[in-house]
This record gives C-alpha cells, structure tokens and sequence, in this order.
C-alpha cells in the first residue's frame, strides 16, 4: 500500500468523513475489504476503481443505503452511524446517482421534493427550486415531467435535488458518463464553485484526464479493497490505470494495412417514425460502409442510436426497402433472420434481455442467434453438439470465464457475457457488423478483447459500424466518426481529424459548419 | 317516470360495489401492486359482512367485518407477493380462487337467512322533490360512502407528500428504494387499503344491494373493477365515471331482456370488457409521450441490503 499526502493544504483539522476500517459482506463476497478513506473540506476526492471493485458499494455505505458489516464511518471526527438515506442527508451528505434516481412520469418539482424531507411545502420548495437552480446557471422547469427531458437535464434535477440540501458532502457517482464534453465542462465549473464554497465532493469517474484535471486526491479500489490514496495531478492517466487494473493493459493494436473493398452496409435516407412516444424521429440517415473499414457513431444515449440500431437489425422494419442495403441487396424489408443470412450480425447494447435471454444456456443463446444461418439446426431438430461447439470456440477464442462448460448467461460477469455475445456473432464471420455499446460497463481488461476483436475483424475484411458514448473508444478503433443528434446522424469524419472539441459540438447540435468541412473533407 | 327513477337508483346501487372496489384497487396498483385477487377479496367481504351483520343485527359492524376479512386476504397477498417476491399476477389469481371457495365454507350456514337491509337517507320534503329527491337525498350510506372515499383519495395522491411518495413507488420502485422510502412496507399499506375497499365492496352486496347471502354473489365483479380501474387510466375521477358507466350497461341489460330485446346477454355482459379495450386503444393513440399506467406497476422489488 502507498499513501502519498495529497497536495492542497487542508483548512480544517480533522477530515469532514472518514471511513474507517469499512467492510461490507455479501455472503461469503467481500465488497469492501477494510476501507479507509479521509475527505476533507474544499476538496474534490476522486475515487477509482474497475467495476466490481467496489466503489459503489462504499459510497452506498456513506449515504446510508448499506449497512457496514465491519467498521464505520466518522463524521467531523464523531462516529456516525446511518440507518437510511434520510439520515444522512440531515447530516449534510447528498448524492448524486449514476443510474438517475428520477420518476420519469412525475414532474421536475415533484422529483425534486422527493428526495428533500418534506419540512416545507412544496409551494415554497418549488420557490427555492428555481432560486437555486438560478443561482448555479442550472435551468430547469418545474411543471414539466421528467420522460420529456433530456439526459442533461435529468442530471440537472440530481444535482439542483442534492444542492437544495445545502450539503457539506456531495457525492457524484459517474456523473459523466452521459455528458458531452462541453456539458461536462459546465458540470465542472459548477463542482469548482462547491468546492470554493467550502463543500467536500467525492467523485466518482472512470475517465482518468477528468480526474487528473479536477480532482485533488484521489483514492484507489481494486477486488474491495484500498490499493492506495495519491495525488492525480502527480501521476498520468497510465498509472492510475495500472494501479486500478493491478496490471499493465494490452494496448490495441490495429493491423498495419487494411484494404478497403466493397460497400457492404448502405444506409439511403431512412427516415424512420418513432414506435414508442419516447423514441426520436430517424431523420435523412444516410451512410456507406465498406469492407475493412470501422465506422464510429458518437453521441448522447438518447439521440436514435437505438432506433437506428433497431432499423438496421430488423426489429423494426423500414417502409422501403432500399433504405437499407446489406451486400448490394435491398434489405430495409427483411426479417432479423434474413438480414443475418446475408451476412450481417448484430450485437446490440442491453446484454442481459436483448442480447442474451439471461435465464438460458449460453448454447441456447448461441441458437437464438446461430439458427438462422450455419448448421445448428437440421431438418427442424437442434443440433445440440453444434450449439456447444460455438460456445466452446467463442470460450477459447475470446477467453470467456464461466463456471461450467455450458452456464446460464446471467450467471457471467458484465465482462465475460459481453465477449461471449461478441465473440458469438464474430465467429459467425458476417460481412457486416453493427455493434451498440461494445465495451459498456466492462472491465478494461475484457474491453482491450472486445476492441482488438473488432479491428481483426475488420482486418479480415468485414465493415464493422460501432456505436458508443465513449468518444476515446471511437478514437482507438475507428476510421471515421460520425455524430447522431436528434435523430440525424452527421457526415463522417476521418479520425485524424476528429478532435473530441469538434465531436463535442457536434454530440451538442450545433455547427453545420463543421459539417460542412467534413463534406469537404469527404469528398 | 316512475320506470327511469327505478332505473337510475338500481344504476346507483349497482355501480357502488364496482367504485368502491375499484378505488381501493387503484391505490394498490398506484404504488406498483398489480392485485388480481379483488373479486377473491370481495366475496370473502360479503361473506364475513353478512355473518357479521347476522349475527349483531348491526350493518356497521357487519360492513367493519367485511372490510376487516379484505384486510386479512390482502395481507395473505402482500406476504406471498411482497415478502417472498412472488409474481404477482399468479397470486392474485389464486387469491380469487382460493377467496370464492372460502367464502363458501364461511357462508355455508348463513344461506337461505335474510338480514333488514341498509337503510335509506331521508331527510324530510328535501328527499320527497320528485325524481331528484330521491335520487340524491335517499339513498343508502354506502353510496355517499363510496364517492366520498374516490374524493378523499384523489386528495391524498394529489394533494399530500405521502400520495407522491406512493405513486413514485408505482412509478419506480429503485429509484424510490435509492432515496431512502420504504418501497415495500408502502405497497403494503396500498395493498391492504384496496384490500379494505374490497372488502367493504363486497359487503355492500349482502348489506344493501340483496338482504341474504348467496355463495359466488359477487358475479365477477371484482373483474369488473379491476378492468374499471385500466378504463379510468388510474385517474380517481374517470373512475366514478367509469363506475357508473359500467352500472348502467349491468342494469340495462337486465332492463333489455325483461323488455325481450333480442341482444344476447351474454354480449351485453362483455360490454365493460369490451369498453375498456376500447379505451385502452383510444388511450394509447392519444398519448403523445410517458406512460398512463404505472410504469413499475406487477414488478417484484427485492431492495439490496
């Protein structure tokens, strides 16, 4: 264990919450293995760690929501002991969640008095609710309910929620992770402003540079337990990594020459109505991909990723079908089956529900994807040595860790169901890939899988189109990037010349400008 | 003059039982909790209302029996849907089953008695104006009863913290969890509130609506208020509309085939069913964004502790 004194001078004698020898049991599964942690005042305490490592489980801890089996929490130098959330945020400890704790059919005013104890009515609430938000340059309408609003400002609700508290501790769980840059940046002002104000900030974040640029300690979790506390303005985005991983992480190596041929996934202006009111408008979506090349989608979740994901896959059928070309052949009409006996595979975000049954063997998930094309069924029976045989190849090629040969598909961790279902569709060898989300919520070691697989098989001259929210992933694997907002998905641009400044502006909506470059740069 | 009278009061009597119960199943299904024992619950009432009533010559205890009965088979679901998880549809359909058989056993020896029925509101020369008098001055308490009952929870779920609680419940239960709320022991209460409503739904029948207890009186009522509370889009006032809406397609097909208009009554009976597909339809179409119903409305909730 290291423990380097952090670099900022502490105003206060004793740290405002101290977790101390903290240890939390599931079963016979340490959470957190004796955790100590020290946050003072006026400080920004980055906490980092793989998933599973056991970050918010702690941060659980401190807000109230778990019980510590062993050890406890300080407070101001006292013990304190929380039997509920509510106690905690009458000490002065607010949090901001990672998965939005919001009612989506309720409105902004009524979330709000929610997560407030209800000591004033909601008409002075309501009062107070804009004056803070006011106050933090945090627009927001009270009277509208929250399914209308957009990922941004459901954060804004979190935050406004939290700060109308008045906390001395705040705790901000991947805050984010859903922001485009620029909306991160206006995050940031606003948490140096708490800072300056004397509040203490536990902050939570996969992205290193964010922690190295805010944050003033940082403390690591790897397996539950404190690996060490340092200073992130002295270490670089490689050690902190190393440190959260316990292990160097293979870099991801693209094959040195890629021949582009063929298009083999065209998309002709598809525009495409939404099926649930919840969804966006496709609006003009045209793109060409061709074999050996990786396109990257960027953009906020919420933009028509998946309603381009669901046309593109065949869950939602366009009108005409010369809107959707797979290998030269009109296919906007075509069945999911029929689009995969073209050669196409799809691995779509949600693993669990979407891209596996979860209560199913992994052999049966290879059928419910296999069956179309391939020999896993013969004359109308299962062929049960075939389905194991995908199992077993996806296990070895993509070093899949399960308990027995042939486990449900909950059973596996986020990591290692992620590369069975990518490893299952890669094996299929299809000529075109579309993959939402490859990496999401998994660790870093399993994520350096899933990319190389991707750009091998591009190498091996399919067209490989990717989705994600992580602007860095898009940079590491793709030739070009496109942007989706509000249903339109822009014109693409070589990666060389996708700086994050200008794919932020575009994941905001503006600058045709830039646009109009990248046609340029197109053509 | 005399025949629209009879039929609006016997529309009032009919749609009583169908509001009181669908009330208390809205608040259940407001905070998440899909019942589908109503009509288990409310012949259980009615057997337990009668025997009550019988037994005191009170129609007040009788009724506080019924009601006390729904409680108790309410609390029989929340153990098995709540406590242990269950799906709920499944339990709410055992519920009615194992509901219709008990409230046989229970009413076995109270079948062929007879009890003097509620009595009617008379308020001197105000209930003798002709045709409205009666119709709005002289009916039974239940009746009075029921619609203030839909006020006082419209006023609860819109008007107070704890009904903004409950319906964050119904609308999600993790996030509700998250900020600290007891999810499951506020499903609970919600659960045993619908359970009371049944209850006393239940006991109307026997109590007012026919002075003796017959096993299966109910006549898939219970049915009927769950598909009511779906019709009203879980909004209190459309339930009242919808309550004697229903009533009044019930009597006037008893009225059609004394009257030998050739319609099946068998087609006249699917008419709530029918309506609230209808509805449901209308609803969807109309919709431009979020959800009418509860969105974690029939999920199970296991809080991680």
């Amino acid at each position: 264990m290291r423990d380097t004194t952090s670099a900022a001078p502490h105003t206060s004698a004793t740290p405002l919450l101290q977790t101390v020898g903290l240890t939390k049991r599931y079963g016979s599964f340490l959470a957190n293995d004796k955790i100590d942690l020290d946050v003072w005042p006026q400080q920004i305490h980055a906490l980092l760690g793989e998933n599973g490592a056991g970050k918010s489980t702690l941060v659980k801890a401190i807000y109230g929501l778990v019980q510590p089996s062993d050890g406890g929490l300080r407070w101001e130098g006292q013990t304190m002991v929380l039997s509920g959330p509510s106690q905690a945020r009458a000490r002065g400890i607010g949090m901001v969640f990672q998965h939005f704790s919001l009612f989506e059919n309720l409105t902004v005013a009524e979330n709000v008095a929610l997560g407030l104890d209800g000591k004033e009515s909601f008409k002075e609430m309501s009062a107070r609710l804009q004056q803070v938000s006011r106050s933090y340059g945090l627009p927001l309408d009270p009277k509208r309910e929250v399914w209308q609003l957009s990922v941004g400002e459901r954060q804004r609700i979190e935050i406004v929620r939290a700060l109308m508290q008045n906390p001395k501790f705040l705790i901000l769980d991947e805050p984010t992770a859903v922001l485009t840059p620029q909306e991160a940046d206006q995050l940031f002002v606003v948490l140096e402003r708490l800072k300056s104000e004397g509040r203490a900030i536990l902050y939570i974040s996969h992205k290193l540079e964010e922690v190295r640029r805010l944050c003033d300690t940082a403390t690591i979790l790897r397996g539950g337990k404190k690996v060490s506390t340092c200073n992130p303005k002295a270490e670089t985005a490689a050690s902190l990594a190393r440190m959260m991983v316990g292990t160097e992480i293979k870099q991801v190596k693209p094959a040195a020459s890629r021949e582009i041929t063929v298009p083999r996934l065209v998309i002709n202006d598809l525009n495409l109505e939404p099926e649930d009111p919840h969804g966006v408008h496709l609006r003009d979506i045209s793109m060409e991909l061709r074999g050996g090349e990786i396109l990257g989608i960027a953009g906020v979740a919420g933009n028509g990723q998946d309603e381009l994901f669901a046309a593109l896959s065949g869950e939602r059928l366009a009108r005409d079908p010369g809107t959707i070309v797979i290998e030269g052949i009109a296919a906007g009409h075509l069945s999911i089956s029929r689009r995969r006996k073209l050669g196409a595979a799809f691995v779509p975000e949600e693993r669990l529900g979407h891209g596996t049954a979860p209560r199913m063997r992994l052999s049966e998930n290879a059928l419910l994807t296999g069956h179309a094309a391939g020999n896993m069924v013969q004359h109308g029976f299962v062929n049960t040595a075939a389905t194991l045989n995908a199992v077993d190849r996806a296990t070895e090629t993509f070093d899949v860790r399960k308990a027995k040969r042939d486990p449900e598909a909950a059973s596996l961790s986020g990591g290692n169901l992620q590369k069975f279902i990518v490893g299952r569709e890669i094996l299929r060898n299809p000529a075109v890939l579309v993959v939402s989300q490859p990496t999401w919520g998994v660790d870093a070691g399993a994520a350096a899988v899933i990319r190389q697989a991707l750009l091998d098989l591009a190498a091996a001259g399919a067209a490989v189109l990717v989705t994600s929210q992580d602007l860095d992933e898009l940079i590491e694997i793709s030739d070009r990037i496109a942007v989706m907002f509000h249903g339109r998905l822009s014109a693409s641009l070589p990666t060389a010349e996708a700086s994050r400044e200008k794919l932020g502006l575009l994941m905001g909506g503006s600058s045709l400008e830039t646009k109009e470059q990248a046609h340029a740069a197109d053509t | 003059m005399e025949l629209t009278e009879a039929i609006i009061l016997s529309v009032l009597a009919a749609s009583t039982p169908l509001l009181l119960a669908a009330t208390g199943e809205l608040v259940a299904e407001r905070s998440g909790v899909l019942n589908l024992g109503v009509e288990g619950m409310m012949i259980v009432g009615a057997a337990c209302a009668f025997g009550g009533a019988w037994l005191t010559g009170s129609i007040i205890i009788g009724a506080l029996c019924g009601m006390f009965a729904g409680v108790l088979m309410s609390l029989l679901f929340a153990a098995m849907a709540l406590g242990l998880a269950v799906n709920q549809v499944a339990t709410g359909l055992a519920l009615t089953i194992f509901g219709v058989g008990l409230s046989g056993l229970i009413g076995a020896r109270f079948v062929g008695e007879r009890i003097t029925p509620a009595p009617h509101l008379h308020i001197p020369y105000v209930s003798d104006i002709p045709l409205i008098g009666h119709i709005l001055f002289g009916e039974d308490g239940f009746v009075y009863l029921s619609l203030a009952l839909v006020v006082a929870v419209w006023w609860f779920l819109y008007r107070m913290r704890a009904g903004l609680i409950l319906r964050a419940c119904g609308d999600n239960h993790v996030s509700a969890h998250a900020l600290g709320y007891p999810v499951l022991k506020i499903r609970m209460y919600a659960v045993m509130f619908g359970g009371a409503c049944a209850g006393l739904a239940g006991a109307y029948l026997p109590l007012a609506y026919t002075p003796f207890f017959i096993p299966g009186m109910t006549a898939g009522r219970g049915w009927i208020a769950l598909a009511l509370t779906v019709f009203a889009s879980w909004l209190p006032g459309r339930l009242v509309i919808g309550a004697y809406l229903f009533g009044a397609v019930t009597i006037l097909q008893l009225h059609a085939q004394g009257a030998g208009i050739g319609i099946p009554s068998q087609f006249m009976s699917s008419l709530p069913y029918l309506a609230t597909v209808i509805v449901l339809v209308l609803l969807s179409r109309a919709r431009t964004g979020g959800s009418t119903a509860p969105a974690a409305l029939g999920t199970v909730f296991v809080p991680d502790r």
